[in-house]
């Protein structure tokens, strides 16, 4: 923030025009903030143990709550990972899996990490959980709302969840249910499972909208005193401008549901060509299976960044207050999230190389493709620079940001070959793209998700999580994941397609049963050592030890409520007033190496703050 | 927004109030309502389902293989056996756009505390929304008679019934649950409950004229969408 202006200016000739939001009217008073605009906010406290903890109006509840669910779905996930994995590397072993489980396992364990795991998670869990508390709202806007949005997602859950049961099974169209396959006989679940997997993405879609709302308007219309935008922790940036792209990308996924779901119960032709089945002509004819793709990824694009923008959010406060440094380049990382966001709504049509496009379409979305390179980049050297010649505490939560920056340059290199079509085009549908993504998306947004549970637990719970477990966690889990990940690239540029079944018997396929051993040996270590996390938390619920009220010296307003963990409405009888951006670490002359948010100028007159 | 007064706060008109609003604590929006700012969002993203809606539907219509149907010949409503293009349509148009404007009036006298005027502009609304309704259930069984059905029909291509019934339907629910939700507000108007500051009977909230305009962005929006339907269905 102060890279333009002085640092050595007195904090006197600077509060005024900071504080007061008017210019021109000079304030002699420093600790000025101005009176509050909004009133209090209403609140329905819970009466029974079902108000409290089941349809809960309290979005700390809801987040713990989105966070439970988001889990649940994300073990199902993983346990079809280490399905697939058994196929793939030990088939001799999987005698019970045909093709068709295959290909549902695939499809399934996508669609549950990417939708119904990671973006509830970032959103619906740490989103919930985070933004009141760090805008110094008493909770979200629109409580009761918020609780329908839980329980959208919930019954969402519960309908993807029972189409393992539906005669069929679930869908095996891949988690992309390109048409016209994903409706037709002989693809899996091609019955009611594809049909369960719509209706329950059109509940997810409605319930996150419910969600979503109040998130954008926590965040603009209900910050506390002195909380200007450019004084919001970038968790907070992160999310909210995820939540922007998800409002404006659901719709399309919403869309191409309902237009699929007419296609497969009322036999209408949106997305439906002309088919020959067995000689005969099928009903459908004279539709367009590429609309549904690009349908599917100006939803399916900007989704990738609904999962990673919270996570860039999330990382930098983690690094900035694990290094005891102010996040470097604070403006800029605004700037990069907001441009990141915007940008990803121009990118859709890299997923579609191969599909049959007009080559300047390609040539254009290559390009837009690559400039997004350039804020991502500016991030990363930021995270860097923050971490340069900081006073690093390597602990549990250390790890993990470190693990995300190395994880997220793999993937996002990788991710500028496949951005250029010339290299996309042999490269596509290998081994290679399935280790791009799950580097870049997978894997680097779970680590940010593990540090924040570290981060965040003994706020949540009160107690501090076992460091010699979690550092366990940590390097079973980022070894582990390398050593399933990197192979993935070699077997991709031998050619090694994704979404087969077996390796055939052509040499070059049968050459790799070596590494596919390894790999799923590594990725069934990896799978079981997330259950150390499990392990750790229901062991520190238990016998922990009893956190402090700020046991990371943070200055983020979620560590100042009147409570540990904070009740309903957060922050006791009068709400916070900030005085400043949440990164004043190690400021020289302070007494203290932070200097929270709540502290008011005259209280550090002869420090050299940043002017925020 | 001139007369409003902010305290502590300086509201500049055009780029740099904007500019000084987005830069300032608490809120964005100056003295806008929670419940507005979120339906003006919602809406935004509302109106990112419709246009996936028609963009898809300009798509099919310009890549099908067989030609469309002469809209303005299956539209048309028979009056003493002389095809009238566009009669229906016309009067469908007329009530919604009417039932916006009732809607503007309930607002203002919702403002002016004029509990009498604002319900009954309210109740004239609801009955405008349930008449477009009702001549959407009409049109629709006509067009089921003339044997138009989503999977094809006897006048062209096949996505002519699909992206009709599938569009008007959608927009159609949109009327729909606003009537609902106009009849609800009817009561609430008529039984005083923005007087008596009851709170409401899920969200235990408490009531304000405000939600009246709410739902009248809503329905403005319903409007606007249908200009859009009307004139991509039955002008082009």
């Amino acid at each position: 923030m102060s890279d333009e202006h002085d640092n050595n200016k007195s904090y006197q000739a600077q509060s005024s025009e900071v504080l007061d939001g008017s210019a021109g009217s000079i304030n002699p008073d420093m600790d000025y903030v101005r009176p509050a605009e909004i009133p209090e906010q209403d609140l329905y406290h819970a009466h029974s143990f079902i108000e409290k903890w089941i349809f809960c109006q309290d979005a700390k509840v809801i987040g713990v709550q989105y966070f439970l669910t988001a889990v649940f779905t994300g073990i199902v996930g993983l346990i079809l990972s280490w399905l697939m994995r058994l196929q793939l590397g030990f088939p001799e072993l999987a005698g019970f899996m045909t093709a068709e489980h295959y290909y549902q396992f695939v499809t399934m364990h996508g669609m549950i990490m990417v939708v119904y795991f990671l973006t509830a998670l970032f959103l619906g869990g740490f989103g919930n959980y985070l933004i009141p508390l760090m805008v110094g709202a008493r909770d979200m806007v629109f409580p009761y709302v918020n609780m329908l949005s839980f329980w959208m997602f919930f019954v969402a859950v519960m309908v993807l969840m029972a189409s393992f049961f539906v005669p069929g099974g679930p869908t095996g169209a891949g988690w992309t249910l390109y048409p016209p396959q994903t409706i037709l006989e002989g693809t899996p679940g091609s019955g009611t499972g594809i049909l369960l997997m719509l209706i329950s993405l059109s509940l997810f879609v409605i319930g996150f909208t419910m969600g979503g709302l109040n998130y954008m308007i926590t965040i603009l219309q209900a910050r506390t005193r002195g909380m200007t935008l450019m004084r919001m922790p970038l968790t907070v940036w992160g999310i909210f401008t995820a939540t922007v792209l998800a409002m404006l990308a659901f719709p399309a996924l919403l869309v191409s549901a309902i237009m699929m779901t007419l296609d497969k119960v009322l036999q209408t032709s949106f997305f439906m060509p002309t088919i020959l089945k067995a000689g005969e002509v099928l009903e459908y004819g004279g539709g367009s299976p590429i609309l549904f793709q690009h349908l599917f990824w100006f939803f399916g694009h900007p989704e990738v960044y609904i999962v990673a923008l919270p996570a860039f959010g999330i990382v930098s406060d983690l690094i900035s207050v694990h290094a005891r440094k102010n996040i470097f380049g604070y403006r800029m990382m605004v700037w990069a999230i907001v441009g990141i966001g915007g940008l990803s709504f121009f990118v859709w049509a890299h997923h579609m190389y191969v599909s049959g496009m007009n080559p300047w379409f390609g040539f254009f979305f290559a390009t837009t493709t690559l400039i997004i390179a350039v804020p991502t980049a500016m991030k990363v050297y930021n995270w860097i620079l923050t971490l340069w010649r900081g006073n690093i505490r390597i602990n549990t939560v250390m790890l993990w940001c470190l693990g995300f920056i190395v994880t997220f340059v793999n993937g996002g290199i990788t991710g500028i070959f496949l951005g250029n079509v010339s290299v996309d085009v042999p490269l596509s549908d290998t081994y290679f793209v399935v280790a791009h993504f799950h580097m870049v998306m997978g894997i680097a947004p779970l680590m940010v998700i593990m540090g924040a549970v570290y981060h965040w637990f003994p706020l949540v719970a009160g107690k501090m999580l076992s460091e010699t477990l979690g550092k366990w966690h940590f390097w079973i889990t980022f070894l582990g994941a390398y050593s399933i990940y990197f192979p993935m690239h070699y077997l991709g540029f031998i050619g090694v397609p994704r979404r087969y079944f077996e390796m055939y018997d052509s040499p070059y396929m049968t050459s790799t049963v070596g590494m596919n051993e390894f790999i799923s040996v590594a990725a069934f270590i990896v799978g079981a050592a997330q259950f150390i996390l499990v392990f750790n938390i229901i062991k520190t619920l238990k016998t922990g030890k009893k956190a402090e009220q700020n046991p990371w010296k943070a200055n983020s307003l979620e560590w100042y409520t009147s409570t540990v963990p904070p009740e309903h409405g957060n922050f006791g009888e009068r709400l916070p007033v900030v005085h400043r951006w949440p990164y004043d670490f190690s400021v020289p002359g302070a007494k203290d190496d932070f200097i929270p948010q709540t502290t008011a100028p005259s209280e550090v007159a002869n420090t050299e703050v940043e002017k925020t | 927004m001139s007369e409003q007064k902010i305290d502590g706060f300086e509201l500049k008109p055009g780029f740099k109030g904007m500019a000084s609003d987005t830069g300032s604590d608490q809120t964005m929006f100056k003295g806008v309502h929670w419940g507005k700012a979120m339906m003006w969002i919602f809406l935004l993203s509302d109106t990112f389902v419709f246009s996936c809606f028609l963009i898809s539907y300009m798509k099919g219509r310009g890549s099908t293989i067989v030609d469309w149907p002469n809209t303005s010949e299956v539209f048309s409503l028979h009056v003493g056996g002389v095809p009238v293009p566009l009669l229906l349509i016309a009067i469908m148009t007329f009530v919604l756009i009417t039932s916006s404007g009732t809607m503007a009036l309930a607002v203002k006298y919702g403002y002016e505390k004029n509990r009498k005027m604002c319900g009954w502009l309210i109740l004239a609304t609801a009955v405008g929304g349930l008449t477009f309704v009702g001549m959407q259930v009409f049109e629709w069984s006509k067009l089921i008679h003339e044997g138009v059905r989503p999977w094809g029909n006897p006048f062209g291509a096949a996505q002519f019934g699909s992206f009709f019934f599938m569009i008007t339907g959608f927009h159609g629910f949109h009327v729909s649950i606003g009537v609902i939700f106009l009849f609800i507000y009817t009561y609430k108007v008529f039984a005083g409950h923005y007087e008596t500051k009851k709170r409401g009977w899920f969200t235990k909230m408490k009531g304000d004229y405000v939600e009246i305009e709410i739902l009248g962005l809503y329905w403005h929006f319903v409007d606007l969408v249908w200009v859009f339907i009307f004139a991509f269905f039955y002008l082009w």
